[in-house]
């Protein structure tokens, strides 16, 4: 029971650090960014390369993971994305979706379409026994970073100046700019991080999830529901939206599997019924 | 016909017509329109099946009963709608004599219509239900059913000490073939099936439906799921220490393909299924193909990469006992009863089903000079799709 609850966990975490690249962007910047899971797969695929190519430490590769998802989201946001900021959302949606199967035929085409499989050290394996509950050493790993990196952020964005100037860009840009915030380099930093994340949250994902080209149109309806759920106001909202998708998604495929995979589906439909805007989010 | 060829062409050609019976055509060129999933999450299974269907046409230089074989490749991602439509295509535009490739169950079953209207042999080079054969009687199978897997370690299960067994596949066709003809069979033979699980085809995460299984504390569990989804399983089987307590894993040999066997590590040791083939078959046949595989195409053959290789071969036979002539029930008589030596053993196709006779060996993950391999103890000689004899 507490094993369920556990994985649980460990699952909404993780989709939880994928995700909330996409809040960020989504909600403080305006941008539909469909090809986030595009980034979450570069951090996957780095993370892959570095570990078995190259012998990298399993944790020395998370971090490059993020510093390569994030060089690669700055360098598109600069190119690419700020030529849609101002454009309509159907925009939006047409450009990321492109990226996306951009990406899906690049990786495809470099990497082959097979699942790739990441090497992790010894240590990381098998499960260690909690006072009677079984808990695996890799989900446990991903509850201490996801835990660590939500405490990060949420104090990023409510307490930091950074945090201030990013919600006065988004609220009103011709103003923020009249008061001397760089609204354009506060967007590409953001963007960066938002990407990086995603990076992050592919490289720890790969060993469960699995790894192939196909993994950003694979996982998109899964960030969509975090973010639609949690809202997109900040990140508690996607937090609590993911531990609770999570935890709801492997008990119910436990105890109901005959209808486990409707299960946060059912979730997103009252959610959205009885809270329009998402779990957190202020009425607009 | 008294009207010389080129005049038929030109008039054809004038009249725009496109004549559905293809055969109706001498050719010195016969076509064979091969659709398979080459973009998508299905890839990998058209990209072995390609490989092999080339590999054996190059080897016989591309030419049979005097006449060049062409294959015309297309792409249909994966999805039942584009696999009709470039069928329809390949058949009325390009003049296809023969169809091929198929590298799902949907896609083959939504052609056969067209198959059967155009009186165009068909041949299933990788999908694996039971009923494909039954959509056409233009339909011949080189790959294998669901059913001759399943069945087959479900009899070596009962008579190796295995009674109590949890099922987990895939919740699509394929998946529930494996679970019923395992299930039947192993109930029959005494053992105990304490839960059929079924996982979504998009599941993320095995965690609940491996506690499950360990919660339920069977002997063994017996998996199916789609080849490049075994992996993720593969290793939470490992990381929740089920190997160790005594729950052995079962099944089909989709989860141990050898495409991607190596990259499991050594978490699937001991692992042991049943299937049609393994790129360790002791055979001189097999030695050859791997290493002509593996030169032309940098990766090992899987068991997908035989349903091209023969299904190539089944279409090259037959056009010699037709002496070339494509005429669709022509062909498909002569495949009908046409056996042969493979790379994965003696093979031949039932004159009644049209389906694929073959043998099925058990098969234990063992490492072969540093690499992993399915390596075979045990051999089901002639195995019939068991779906269909009773």
């Amino acid at each position: 029971m507490l094993t369920i609850l556990f994985d649980g966990v460990a699952y909404g975490m993780l989709l939880f650090v994928i995700a909330c690249g996409l809040a960020i962007t989504l909600g403080l910047m305006n941008f539909v960014n469909l090809a986030h899971g595009a980034f979450a797969m570069a951090g996957g695929y780095v993370a892959v390369v570095l570990a078995n190519r190259y012998g990298v430490p399993f944790l020395l590769c998370l971090p490059l993971a993020f510093i390569a998802s994030a060089l690669i989201g700055l360098l598109l946001e600069r190119t690419l994305y700020v030529r849609v900021y101002g454009k309509s959302h159907l925009d939006q949606v047409l450009f990321t979706i492109g990226l996306v199967f951009m990406s899906v035929a690049a990786v495809d085409y470099v990497m082959g379409s097979q699942q790739q499989f990441i090497n992790l050290p010894e240590w990381l394996r098998g499960r260690i026994d909690i006072m009677g509950v079984g808990v695996g050493r890799y989900r446990l790993l991903i509850i201490v970073i996801c835990g660590a990196l939500t405490i990060l952020l949420q104090s990023i964005l409510s307490r930091s100046s950074f945090g201030a100037k990013l919600r006065a860009s988004v609220d009103d840009a011709r103003v923020a700019r009249g008061l001397g915030i760089p609204v354009d380099r506060i967007f590409a930093i953001t963007f960066a991080v938002g990407s990086g994340l995603a990076g992050l949250g592919g490289a720890l994902g790969a060993e469960i999830l699995g790894l192939d080209p196909t993994f950003p149109l694979k996982f998109m309806i899964y960030f969509l529901i975090v973010v639609t759920v949690g809202g997109t106001s900040g990140v508690t909202g996607p937090l609590v939206a993911a531990l609770l998708l999570g935890v709801a998604d492997v008990a119910g495929k436990y105890y109901v599997p005959q209808i486990g995979s409707f299960v946060i589906y059912t979730i997103m439909i009252v959610v959205l019924i009885l809270r329009p805007q998402g779990l957190f989010a202020r009425a607009r | 016909m008294m009207i010389s060829r080129r005049v038929w062409v030109s008039l054809m050609g004038a009249a725009g017509l496109a004549s559905a019976s293809s055969g109706a055509l001498a050719q010195e060129t016969v076509k064979i329109g091969m659709i398979l999933p080459l973009t998508g999450p299905f890839t990998p299974i058209g990209k072995q099946v390609e490989a092999g269907a080339k590999l054996y046409l190059s080897q016989i230089g591309g030419v049979v009963a005097g006449k060049k074989i062409e294959i015309v490749l297309r792409d249909d991602g994966g999805v039942p709608d584009a696999t009709k439509r470039i069928a329809t295509e390949l058949v009325v535009n390009e003049k296809v004599n023969v169809l091929a490739g198929f590298g799902l169950t949907p896609l083959a079953m939504a052609t056969a219509p067209i198959a059967t209207q155009s009186k165009t042999p068909l041949v299933v080079m990788a999908a694996g239900t039971t009923a494909i054969v039954d959509a056409s009687p233009f339909i011949a199978r080189t790959s294998f059913t669901q059913a001759q897997s399943a069945a087959t370690i479900a009899d070596w299960a009962a008579k190796n000490g295995i009674k109590k067994v949890v099922t987990l596949v895939t919740d699509y066709a394929p998946g529930i073939d494996s679970e019923k003809f395992f299930s039947e069979p192993f109930k029959a033979a005494g053992g105990e099936v304490l839960a059929q699980l079924r996982a979504p085809l998009q599941n993320p995460d095995y965690a609940p439906f491996l506690q499950r299984v360990i919660d339920a504390k069977p002997d063994a569990i017996f998996v199916f799921v789609p080849a490049g989804v075994g992996a993720a399983l593969m290793k939470q089987y490992v990381e929740r220490g089920m190997d160790k307590s005594g729950i052995r894993l079962i099944g089909p040999g989709d989860i141990t393909d050898d495409d991607l066997l190596n990259g499991y590590g050594d978490s699937a040791l001991g692992v042991v299924t049943a299937h049609l083939y393994s790129a360790n078959h002791p055979s001189a046949a097999n030695k050859a193909y791997v290493e002509a595989f593996k030169k032309a195409n940098n990766m090992r053959p899987n068991f997908m990469s035989l349903g091209g290789y023969d299904g190539m071969r089944l279409i090259t036979e037959a056009l010699k006992k037709t002496n070339g002539a494509t005429d669709g029930p022509g062909l498909i008589a002569a495949m009908k009863g046409m056996s042969w030596e493979s790379p994965r053993g003696p093979i031949s196709i039932d004159p009644d089903t049209r389906d694929i006779v073959q043998n099925i060996y058990i098969r234990k993950v063992e490492k072969v000079d540093g690499e992993l391999y399915n390596v075979e103890f045990e051999t089901y000689p002639s195995v019939k799709d068991p779906a269909r004899k009773k």
